[in-house]
């Protein structure tokens, strides 16, 4: 039964292989094996609410399966579905799918390692997996900007990739372990404060790069809009958050323990992060680069609420982050098909797409109420808990700060809407079509999740973000549990 | 003691490399020796603990592979790069704005 782990990253491994086998045979095969593939891993993730109990810690040899690693794994899995789905009209545009397919099921496998690794070799090796699949899918188009990025975000990443493993390497000489749950035992029992600061600053020079936060960003505005758009969508929607908010999240509750000093760190660059990414935003005229500095702000408010360190303050942290992943990613489709249809990014190019693409005029409507923080949707919810911890542990600046940063992208999507939607049409735009519904199924499947996770909002806590947060209260108590389940 | 000094060092050198040479291939050279010189402190420290521990003996060569990895294929993007801009100083490849 704990097997089903492994199909998580050998499903995806297996078929990365299969993909440019069975395109000799058949041009459709690799549409059809990859959007098979990452619907069995959907289905298995959420299969796993069926097979084992609730508050469950699922071993299996290295790998640990438990509340906050399963709600990464669901919105990893749905948004890579969702995504796969769209690329098999989206990508018509650029040769070589079956090559395209391929690196995503590596990029997926890579990512549900990280998630599910249970020791820091297995998340080193997964880390590499994934940025060296993701590196190159942002350079896809080979046009000289794209190169230019890809170069950019692979340099940045290796070195962060490099400080993380120098912290492993110092964590494996403090304590003789590598194991996550073995260190977590170890270190309790050992007094040693200056190694693990340094180790602790170390990743978080690491895993913030990862994750984009300010001042480790400047990869992202580059990166995030020079990929295609379904793999944007994939890197802004979940890559900086299995690889960058995830890990630290693991790394610091459950392995190395929160302290007020790492707490205050967290704050602080959620808080910058925050302001810093939609001041960024808001002068942008590129869609997709808009839509990517805004994913640096809203990192931004899932690491101020988890740095809060209270229990509201990492549900809303968590739940920040499932709901970030559902509209980002649905922007960046948007932005796709807005770019798929007129062949521009520019804002000041487009105009009243509203008349002729209805179904994506309505979908990012939704998704840009749903970003600012609009009731009922989903991040609207979200924001209040982050909101509420800030009032509830007495820190009124940061509250209002988010308050501030939520104003400032309402104010930035308004452009958005105005320039890209709203507007009179332009002459040249006057025959364009809405996109095939391949391409707007999964878009229209988003934002009704983005709506009904906003009215039902008690459910979709209850259900998948208070094992999260469980879990993520476990604490240093992590180690014992594994070990035990082991 | 003076070992280990020695290899962060060798890691902060690579570094250098990285940060401040303006040749795209001194930048990977500076990426290399900073990648094999972090996986040699791994193993330096998995030496001194007992023999050659069997973690480090078993994760040593599969880290070694992923930074070869990484690093063949920073060199293909490197080539591509030259080929687009025709030079391979980072000072004047710079067409993304911001």
């Amino acid at each position: 039964m704990n097997g089903i782990l492994s199909i998580f990253i050998v499903l995806p491994i297996v078929s990365a292989f299969l993909i440019p086998l069975f395109n000799r045979v058949n041009r459709k095969m690799p549409d059809i094996i990859g959007n098979l593939t990452v619907f069995c891993l959907l289905a298995s993730a959420i299969g796993i609410f069926f097979l084992f109990q609730p508050g469950f810690v699922v071993v299996y040899h290295n790998l640990v399966l438990d509340g906050l690693s399963h709600l990464l794994i669901i919105t990893i899995n749905l948004i890579a579905c969702m995504v796969a789905f769209y690329s098999i009209n989206y990508m018509e545009r650029y040769t070589g799918k079956s090559r395209y397919y391929a690196l995503f099921m590596l990029m997926l496998a890579g990512m549900n390692g990280v998630v599910l690794a249970g020791d820091f070799i297995l998340l080193f090796i997964f880390l590499e997996l994934a940025a060296t699949a993701s590196s190159a899918l942002v350079g896809f188009g080979t046009q000289a900007e794209e190169m230019e990025a890809s170069l950019k975000y692979l340099i940045m990443g290796s070195v962060a990739s490099l400080f993380i493993l120098f912290g492993i390497a110092l964590l494996y000489g403090l304590t003789g372990a590598v194991n996550m749950a073995d260190i977590a035992r170890i270190l309790q029992q050992t007094d040693s404060s200056w190694p693990r600061t340094f180790i602790i600053v170390l990743f978080l020079l690491g895993f913030g790069t990862k994750a984009a936060i300010v001042p480790f960003h400047s990869w992202l505005p580059d990166a995030h809009p020079s990929a295609p758009a379904p793999i944007s969508a994939m890197l802004s929607g979940v890559l900086i958050k299995a690889l960058g908010v995830y890990a630290l999240v693991r790394i610091i509750y459950n392995v190395m323990g929160m302290t007020p000093q790492v707490s205050t760190v967290l704050m602080m660059l959620g808080t910058v992060s925050m302001l810093v990414g939609v001041l960024l935003a808001i002068g942008q005229w590129d869609f997709k680069r808009l839509l990517a500095c805004h994913s640096i702000s809203q990192i931004g408010y899932v690491v101020l609420g988890i740095g809060i360190a209270t229990p509201i303050g990492v549900m809303g942290g968590l739940f920040h982050l499932f709901n970030h992943a559902i509209f980002k990613s649905l922007l960046f489709l948007n932005a796709g098909a807005v770019e798929y249809t007129t062949g521009t990014r520019d804002l000041r190019k487009m105009g009243g797409l509203a008349n002729k693409m209805p179904i994506n005029a309505v979908t990012s409507l939704a998704a840009s109420l749903s970003i600012s923080g609009i009731p009922p949707f989903n991040g609207f919810w979200s924001k209040l808990f982050i909101i509420l911890a800030c009032v509830q542990s007495g820190k009124l600046l940061l509250a209002f700060a988010c308050a501030v940063g939520s104003l400032l992208t309402l104010a930035s999507f308004l452009k958005v809407q105005k320039y890209a939607f709203f507007d009179n049409i332009k002459v040249e735009f006057e025959n364009i079509r809405e996109v095939p519904a391949v391409m707007w199924f999964p878009m229209v499947i988003m934002a009704l999740l983005c709506l009904i996770m906003g009215i039902f909002f008690q459910y979709s806590i209850s259900i998948i973000i208070n094992p999260a947060v469980q879990a993520v209260a476990r604490g240093v108590s992590y180690g014992r549990i594994v070990m035990g389940g082991l | 003691m003076v070992i280990y000094l020695l290899c962060v060092v060798l890691i902060l050198t690579g570094l250098y490399g990285i940060a401040a040479k303006k040749d795209l291939l001194k930048m990977v050279i500076g990426l290399i020796i900073m990648e094999y010189s972090v996986i040699l402190f791994f193993i330096l420290i998995g030496y001194q603990k007992e023999g050659l521990s069997s973690t480090v003996k078993a994760s040593s060569s599969a880290l070694a592979a992923a930074g070869l990895s990484i690093t063949v294929i920073t060199a293909a993007i490197v080539l591509r790069v030259y080929e687009r801009y025709g030079t391979s100083d980072i000072t004047k490849i710079r067409k993304l704005k911001g």
